[in-house]
């Protein structure tokens, strides 16, 4: 039973990044509708380029905000420049340009930073902080800290200040928005910036543990996609809940079934509620209108 | 009879597409004389099997409304299928052909059941999820599929003792492969079944109450996509003998996806450009090596920008001009001739 408490912990350290890029994806959705396949790539990018940056002396501080910043410029201008430019802005045209540009961001990642995986040092030391029978590295808790803050940060942001409210209002009523006086194309430029800036910092807690190469963003951006799914799509507590039950039911799958079949049994069980749950667990019914 | 009706009138579009697929088949039987050697004539023959998985995909999502991430997972249900069983028990690859459209149709009948009843992006989410199942089970059921390491020594195609084993012989199995479809998707969409289908993409609640059953439509789409890609799993492992995981992968489904979409979505003949991209692009921009992936993103930003209707809506507009303008001028003859 040793296993069980350090599986849950590993477990609970995978979940904060999937619900990481899961709130990425949910914020682009409230705005646009679409699924943005690049969110995944941004998360690659914020690793890399702050390992990048790291490498090249900056102190890990300045690396950090570099690194997000150079990632929400890149984000903003995709959607000033290409989203933007589409004739017709549907979900469908959006994700499948978007799909697009991940190919782009990709390419361009490794052409400019190189195609070897880069690391980052851990916050704060390697020397892992045993509790009985628990075992935890700094960085885990860093990943856990950093979930925390970004989550319950989003969650003010949304529900307390103007802008955030303002947001929403356009998620919800565009043409509605517009009349109140709120600049429908401000809220969808933010949304990007916003879902970058969340990817970036994921990729950058978890470049210690995993070290990130510029082919990383694909299976990151699936697995935050599946969270986001699962939670339910454009709800901000359902991505923390989708983001901690995949990243749970991985864990112990990985632990007690196999490793292996890890992905297969998330997928199965993602397959399951989907059926059972149509939108998701905290997903609303759309209702069809004739 | 009105001239704007007759240029859509279903069964003349059917006749005219099938005239239009015979010359430009006959047009394709040139490129086994035209080329010199055997890699382009290859990659004559990889553009049938992406025609064929694109057309299948063309049904589903461009005519059905149906977007389905997982024919990637069904051109290797189909390659691993037909490829394990002449690999492993000696079956003849045509039967193995055969077994590898009944194993994708099969499962896509399995997981469509659940996965049509949900909408939009949930539906592209159990289909990407389907995919990823298969891709864990191509890479973990060693014994059949070779694993990670991928099912080498597949023999190549025969048809009782005629072995299609050169790629001058494989290319007129493709040719003909590719020429079936696409006369079968022509009759398809001007029978009863697809112009069903297109009413379910339009509107489900609308064909619902036109006494279509919207569900079984979307479900024998998805099933017929299937079956195309399997067959195109089976030709592909049997031409290249040998068959590996990532080719299969989700990310291949959404390249699939975005390949659709740049060729015409909904466009009869986007598939046939999209797939002449596809096929095409990797070998034009061999020379830039390392910027391939990053030309190759561009151009489909730039396609989706200045051509939303893909690449077959330039022919298809020009035509469409055309005849609009034919119809303009016989209405202005006749009107002279009653003055």
């Amino acid at each position: 039973m040793d296993q069980l408490p350090n599986l849950l912990l590993a477990g609970i350290s995978t979940a904060s990044v999937y619900a990481l890029v899961a709130l990425g994806f949910n914020v682009i959705f409230k705005s646009t509708g679409a699924i943005n396949f690049a969110q995944g790539e941004w998360v690659m990018m914020g690793g890399m380029v702050a390992a990048t940056a790291f490498a090249a002396n900056a102190p890990l501080g300045l690396a950090v905000v570099c690194s997000v910043v150079v990632v929400v410029v890149f984000a903003m201008s995709s959607e000033r420049f290409i989203v933007r430019g589409l004739r017709v802005q549907s979900p469908l045209t959006v994700t499948l340009v978007m799909i697009a540009v991940a190919i782009c961001f990709k390419s361009l990642v490794m052409m400019v930073l190189g195609k070897n995986p880069t690391a980052l040092p851990s916050f704060s030391g390697d020397s892992p902080i045993v509790i009985g029978v628990l075992r935890i590295h700094p960085q885990t808790l860093w990943i856990i800290l950093t979930c925390a803050v970004v989550m319950i940060s989003a969650h003010w942001f949304f529900e307390r200040t103007v802008l955030g409210r303002a947001m929403r209002a356009v998620a919800a009523q565009p043409e509605a928005a517009a009349l109140c006086g709120i600049e429908p194309r401000m809220a969808m430029a933010l949304s990007f910036g916003l879902a970058a800036a969340f990817g970036a910092i994921a990729g950058i807690v978890i470049t210690p543990l995993t070290l990130t190469s510029f082919d990383h963003g694909t299976v990151l951006g699936f697995k935050g996609f599946s969270a986001a799914m699962l939670g339910g799509l454009g709800s901000l507590q359902g991505a923390l809940v989708g983001g901690l039950l995949l990243g749970l039911l991985e864990a112990l799958s990985g632990g007690y079934l196999s490793s292996h079949f890890k992905d297969a049994v998330a997928f199965v069980a993602l397959l399951a509620t989907l059926f059972f749950r149509p939108s998701g667990l905290l997903g609303r019914h759309s209702v069809e209108r004739v | 009879m009105n001239p704007i009706a007759s240029i859509y009138s279903p069964l003349r579009q059917r006749n005219q597409r099938a005239k239009h697929i015979a010359i430009v088949w006959l047009l394709f039987a040139i490129w086994p004389f035209a080329v010199g050697n055997n890699y382009v004539l290859s990659l004559g023959i990889f553009f049938f099997i992406n025609l064929l998985l694109l057309g299948g995909l063309n049904l589903a999502m461009g005519y059905g409304g149906q977007i389905s991430l997982c024919q990637a997972g069904f051109f290797g249900m189909g390659a691993y299928v037909s490829g394990a069983l002449s690999t492993h028990w000696g079956v003849t690859p045509a039967l193995g052909a055969v077994a590898a459209m009944a194993g994708a149709a099969l499962s896509a009948f399995v997981i469509g059941l659940p996965a049509l009843r949900l909408r939009g992006h949930y539906l592209s989410m159990a289909t990407l999820g389907f995919n990823a199942i298969l891709s864990v089970l191509f890479n973990e059921l060693v014994t059949v599929t070779g694993g990670p390491n991928g099912l080498s020594g597949i023999p190549p195609m025969s048809f009782f003792s005629f072995s299609f084993d050169t790629p001058e012989r494989f290319f007129w199995l493709a040719w003909m492969a590719g020429l079936v479809m696409m006369l079968l998707l022509a009759s398809l969409l001007a029978s009863r079944a697809g112009r069903a289908l297109r009413a379910v993409a339009g509107s489900e609640v609308a064909a619902d109450s036109m006494g279509i059953n919207p569900f079984s439509s979307k479900l024998a789409a998805f099933v017929a996509s299937a079956v195309s890609a399997g067959l195109a799993g089976s030709l592909y492992c049997h031409f290249n003998q040998y068959a590996s995981p990532e080719t299969f992968s989700f990310s291949a489904s959404v390249l699939l996806v975005v390949m659709v979409a740049i060729g015409g979505w909904g466009h009869f003949w986007g598939p046939v450009c999209g797939a002449a991209m596809f096929t095409a692009m990797p070998e034009l921009l061999r020379r830039v090596q390392d910027a391939e992936l990053f030309v190759f993103g561009v151009c489909m930003v730039l396609v989706m920008l200045f051509l939303p209707g893909g690449i077959a809506s330039i022919a298809e507009r020009f035509i469409k001009m055309r005849a609009l303008a034919k119809a303009k001028r016989s209405e202005k003859v006749s009107r002279h001739g009653i003055v």
